[in-house]
């Protein structure tokens, strides 16, 4: 009787070493973007008991007069330094601020605080600081130089983000000038090709009728809204007829790969929606799907891995880079000792009885969502993102994707293969499936049917315990998380066949999917209406799913 | 590809859905003037690639008592499933009397018709007592209407007497169902069957579990239902088999192996190869 | 002979609905003909409460029917509550007229506020009570034709059945939450002012609310008696208890559940109609998938399986709900979330079940 228990739990040490290599692996990621934000800072930073060049240059800034600021302005463009651009655009905003020692004090105001422009330390008071005084000559200059430095600056993004501001702001003489001095050394497609937009952009200004033309077939296929605009206006009003067709054509087009963009930003979003679900409902599946059991109590447990987060940001405030990756186990552990606790103190005495496990789990639910509220409380918590998943993947002008959603969406399959292989290649995974399959029989052979109940319901509710970890980050962190979620998974589960985890993977995306192509033609409530009212329908149709378990066994 | 031709099938224009046909009526008269009732012709029927019948032939005669045996998995239960219209089968056909096709019709109406059947589980209304689960069995209208303002009438009430005393259950008629001792579970519910004046009855080992003086009894029942009804009977106990059995059907892996008295049956080379073994 | 098949047999029965017999003739004595300061006067409070409450047990009855009897689990009667209960607000909608906020002569305030200019169709007829109370049995009664007959069709039983009509009521939430519907959107229909020609703040109509509640609860009771009585629920027991062994008697199932689904869901609407005229307001929340699950508690803790065991639920988990929400609405979710694991896993028959066991006991003894 022995030998099943410690292969158990030889099983659930094998299966925590998958965690922490996964655990590691992410870490990994996460710290080379730790890297990389630290060395950015270290690389300009002088050594400041001496000042240097720059800073006399700097502190010569706020003293004296304008046109000295002009000068001194030119002088400090020469300098690759990093803190340039934060002085410059804080100058040009009105933001730079000074006081009257010597040397000054020289600081960049934002809001009520004030951050020394050499150290980038706080500073303790924004006493005697005044504002430096700009006007708009001096305005104009900023803007070019600014917009200069940035587009040396050694990250493809911000050169990018550069070159599209002066699309936005208007292309003179004077950067097209600086765009292509830029051309000559740029490497990234991506900036070159709004380099070139640029240019074309520029060239329709032109007298040349010739130029103009060429101008516009370069901007054929642009995604830039200028572009596009600026298209729209030859084509409608333009007095040469040629250009005029050229400029229609060119914006045909464009328009095709502003839809073909748009698709696949839909396509996106809706995997990503799936990837959702698919976190929301892959507990259920095991729990619902294998052990044929109604939790209700499901979404509370999802709720639950959320507000763990949000306890690991509360205990350690100084590692909110980490606090995911210490969430993820923290919530597997914290949700799964619920849900077994759950198993033996509730469910095990239900077994056979569906209606009334859905009856008690729900109870249990209700009991949760309270003790929450009445624990924290009944409001949302805040969950704050680590820098490594916040920010947008700009791919072009129409299709971008939020760093969020990408890392849910491989998140999702990761936790889903890795599930996937528990099961499958596992002992406890072969013995989940034999109890479920025939629980005498299991017996029979030595399987502790009682503990692989045990064991996988803590499973499926870990589960839910790492749903909730990656759905604190898209949505609010409340009482109520939980309840958002239940119907949408048991909608995706029974869609999906019950007992077939590669049917809750195609359920989720396709129902994903769905609803993400029917919400523009009517709106999030009724696309949500519509699938749960063609699910209903789908399940008449097919009682058993997608992909309905077959044979004997499911015919009883 | 197969979907397709589906489709192509769903929008053919003369296509008739089934939902404006009438629902097939049950011809009053089952037409017997052949001698068989029951025709069961080239029965398949297979799940997820597992064949439980391979063109399965048989053919019952009316008043016959036919005893079916085969080893596990030789599709009896499946058989069973088939004729009373539980299971669809994937090709093959059968007639219940020279016109009636029960293929076409519900396992609601294959019951009205006159084919009962007996599962190999007891299975009683165990809620109800005695009186009220041949209540229910016994032939009447059976519509949602009919039942809610309608109580039996005198010929039905003495139908159910006869057959208490059949069964030797007429002292238990106010007894709840799930009260009742196994071997009483199993009259029961051969009560039950008899209420509803089937023309044939299937019965799924009706001797499991009894006592010897009770299979006794059960041979002495079954045997006197003979004549009036044709009675088929799925059985593993050789004994209770050997004492009831006038024609016996062997069937393996799906299909017929054997049929004959029981001591052809007997010793037939093959069916001896398939009870011991090579 | 019929009186006897309804009541005699019943006892349990009879003392439950003597009790709601006795609550509709005295509660409204002693609200409107005995003065306030006397120690007997029952206040409006406690009377629209008591109308509440029957018209809870009503639901719970409808609920019983189909559960406790037929063994379906419908998570999803709410939302044929809240339907009869949109009907019966429609009407009242419809009696303000020219009194609403914008004195709109025939559009709603909500209506206004969308800037529509005529009344959508579904509105019309429904200033007619007649109309409207055809309307409260027959679009929940439809609902539940279609959904039903789709669900028993292709066999979806048991926990699949529960799981879609739950899906079925929240997709009805979803919807009625929109502006778009015509029903009011978020606040629903509220502001109602008189029915049938009688104010709604009178004390006289609330009395009469509440016996009116009383007198369909007793109605609802007898139907539900009469059907559970008859052949017909003697049939719906044994699909319960063993569905393959009925359909093979010659039964078919799938219409005897799928009438009784439809009674039941009228009935469930009827409750509904009666539920809001007597609490002043309708809105999506009672479609909350919370509120149907909360239903088959009352049922089981009454008892499911009797009818008057649903009548003892409905009141007495509302009359808790109503004591801790006043005095500790902290505890509420504790108990009533507790309520349904002990319920389920000590007391499968519910109080009732509990009562009859000691009243054994106490015979032997």
């Amino acid at each position: 009787m022995n030998t099943p228990c410690r292969a158990i739990t030889w099983q659930s040490l094998r299966v925590c070493c998958a965690w922490l290599l996964l655990l590691c692996s992410l870490g990994f990621n996460a710290s080379l973007h730790a890297q990389t934000n630290a060395a950015d800072p270290n690389d300009g930073t002088v050594e400041s008991a001496q000042p240097n060049e720059f800073e006399t240059l700097v502190h010569q800034l706020v003293q004296g007069n304008l046109p000295n600021r002009i000068k001194t302005v030119s002088k400090l463009a020469v300098y690759d330094d990093e803190r340039l651009p934060a002085i410059f655009t804080a100058l040009a905003a009105g933001d730079l601020q000074a006081d009257r020692n010597d040397p000054p004090t020289v600081a960049i105001r934002d809001g009520d605080v004030a951050t020394d422009a050499l150290t980038g330390e706080m500073l303790a008071t924004t006493e005697g600081l005044r504002r430096v005084p700009v006007h708009n000559a001096l305005r104009t200059q900023l803007r070019g130089l600014i917009a200069q430095l940035s587009l040396n600056n050694a990250d493809a993004q911000v050169r990018y983000d550069a070159v599209r501001r002066m699309i936005y702001d208007g292309i003179d003489e004077g950067t097209v000038e600086m765009l292509r001095a830029r051309q000559e050394v740029e490497e990234s497609t991506l900036v070159l090709e709004a380099i070139e937009t640029a240019r074309a952009l520029f060239q329709l200004n032109s007298e040349d009728p010739s130029v103009r033309l060429e101008a516009v077939q370069q901007l054929s296929g642009s995604l830039e809204r200028q572009a596009r605009n600026e298209l729209a206006d030859i084509a409608a009003n333009d007095a040469a007829p040629q250009l005029r067709a050229e400029a229609q054509q060119a914006l045909q087009s464009i328009e095709g790969r502003i839809s073909f963009y748009r698709f696949v930003e839909n396509l996106f979003f809706g995997l990503s929606l799936g990837s959702v679900l698919l976190l929301a409902a892959i507990g259920l599946a095991i729990t619902f799907g294998v052990m044929g059991v109604i939790n209700m109590a499901h979404g509370e447990l999802i709720m639950l891995g959320a507000y763990t987060t949000w306890g690991v940001q509360v205990l350690f405030p100084s590692l909110i880079e980490w606090s995911l990756l210490i969430a993820i186990p923290a919530a597997f552990v914290i949700t799964g000792l619920v849900g077994i606790l759950i198993e033996r103190g509730v469910i095990r005495f239900l077994y056979g009885r569906p209606l009334e496990t859905l009856l008690a789990t729900f109870g249990l639910s209700l009991v949760l969502q309270q003790a929450v509220r009445t624990l924290f409380s009944p409001l949302n918590r805040s969950v704050s993102s680590p820098d490594w998943i916040s920010g947008t993947l700009v791919i072009n002008p129409v299709l971008s994707i939020t760093y969020t959603r990408l890392y849910i969406l491989i998140f999702g399959l990761m936790v889903f293969f890795a599930l996937l292989l528990v099961m499958k290649r596992t002992s406890l995974g072969l013995k989940v499936r034999a109890v479920s399959q025939n629980r005498a029989m299991a017996r029979a052979v030595g399987v502790r049917s009682s503990w692989v109940d045990a064991l996988t319901f803590g499973l499926g509710s870990g589960v839910a315990g790492i749903a909730g970890v990656a759905l604190s980050q898209i949505t609010n962190v409340g009482p109520n998380l939980g309840q958002a979620y239940i119907i949408d998974s048991f909608m995706v589960v029974v869609f999906g066949g019950v007992g077939n985890l590669w049917g809750t993977l195609v359920s989720a995306m396709s129902l994903g999917l769905i609803n993400n192509f029917l919400e523009p033609y009517a709106g999030a409530m009724l696309a949500k209406v519509m699938v749960l009212i063609m699910l209903i329908l789908f399940i008449q149709k097919r009682p058993k799913g997608l992909f309905p378990q077959k044979g004997r066994a499911a015919a009883d | 590809m197969k979907t397709t031709e589906q489709l192509r099938e769903t929008w053919r224009r003369d296509q008739v859905f089934d939902f404006v046909q009438p629902p097939p009526a049950f011809d009053s008269v089952v037409d017997t003037t052949h001698g068989p009732i029951l025709y069961v012709e080239n029965i398949s029927v297979s799940f997820d690639g597992f064949k439980a019948l391979n063109n399965l032939d048989l053919t019952i005669d009316e008043g016959e008592l036919r005893c079916i045996i085969g080893p596990n998995g030789a599709g009896k239960t499946t058989m069973m499933d088939v004729i009373t219209g539980k299971t669809k089968p994937d090709t093959g056909s059968i007639w219940f009397g020279q016109r009636i096709d029960l293929l076409k019709r519900s396992e609601h109406q294959i019951a009205r018709g006159g084919i009962g059947r007996k599962f190999q589980k007891p299975t009683v209304f165990e809620a109800l007592s005695v009186f009220e689960n041949l209540e229910l069995a016994t032939a009447s209208k059976k519509n949602v209407w009919y039942t809610l303002n309608n109580d039996l009438n005198g010929e039905q009430r003495d139908r159910i007497d006869e057959v208490l005393r059949q069964t030797g259950l007429t002292e238990h008629y106010h007894q709840e169902a799930g009260a009742l001792s196994h071997g009483q579970k199993q009259w029961l519910e051969i009560g039950m069957l008899l209420v509803q004046n089937p023309r044939v009855l299937l019965v799924d080992e009706p001797v499991a579990g009894m006592t010897g003086e009770e299979v006794e009894k059960t041979a002495e029942l079954l045997t006197s239902l003979a004549g009036r009804h044709s009675v088929i009977v799925v059985e593993h106990d050789m004994a209770f088999v050997r004492s009831i059995a006038r024609k016996v059907t062997v069937l393996h892996q799906g299909s017929v192996l054997a049929e004959g008295s029981m001591d052809q049956v007997q010793n037939n080379p093959r069916v001896i190869e398939v009870y011991l073994g090579e | 002979m019929l009186i006897q098949r309804l009541l005699l047999n019943d006892r349990g029965g009879m003392v439950v609905l003597g009790l709601v017999a006795l609550i509709a003739i005295v509660v409204p004595v002693l609200n409107l003909a005995v003065p306030p300061e006397s120690p007997l006067y029952v206040s409006n409070f406690t009377v629209g409460l008591l109308g509440k409450f029957l018209c809870f047990a009503l639901l719970a009855l409808s609920v019983d029917l189909i559960w406790g009897y037929a063994g379906i689990l419908s998570l999803g009667h709410g939302a044929f509550f809240t339907l009869g209960g949109y009907g019966m607000g429609m009407y009242l909608m419809r009696q303000i007229g020219d009194r609403g906020v914008y004195g709109h002569p025939e559009l709603m305030d909500f209506m206004v506020v969308l800037n529509w200019e005529t009344l959508p169709w579904y509105w019309q007829g429904f200033d007619m009570f007649w109309f409207a109370m055809l309307m409260v049995l027959l679009v929940p009664g439809l609902l539940a034709l279609v959904f039903g007959w789709l669900a028993f069709r292709s066999r979806v039983t048991g926990v699949y059945f529960a799981i879609i009509t739950q899906a079925l009521t929240y997709a009805l939430m979803l919807a009625f939450f929109r502006n778009e519907m015509g029903f009011g959107g978020n606040n629903g229909l509220n502001d109602f002012k008189d029915i049938l020609g009688f104010s709604l703040s009178a004390d006289s109509t609330r009395a009469g609310l509440l016996i009116a509640s009383a007198i369909m609860l007793i109605l609802g009771y007898l139907a539900c008696r009469y059907i559970v009585t008859s052949r017909m629920g003697r049939v719906i027991i044994s699909i319960r208890d063993a569905e393959s062994r009925t359909r093979f008697s010659g039964y078919q199932v799938e219409s005897y559940k799928l009438w009784l689904f439809v009674f039941s869901a009228m009935l469930a609407a009827v409750a509904g109609a009666l539920y809001v005229p007597q609490v002043g307001i309708i809105n999506p929340g009672e479609f909350s998938p919370l509120n149907s699950i909360e239903m088959v508690v009352w049922v089981a803790t009454g008892g499911r399986g009797t009818l008057f065991g649903a009548l003892v639920g409905a009141f007495s988990v509302n009359y808790a709900k109503t004591f801790f929400t006043t005095f500790s609405p902290e505890t509420w979710l504790f108990i009533l979330g507790g309520l349904f694991v002990m319920v389920t896993l000590f007391m499968p028959k519910g109080l009732v079940g509990l009562a009859g066991r000691l009243l054994r006991k106490g015979d032997k003894e």
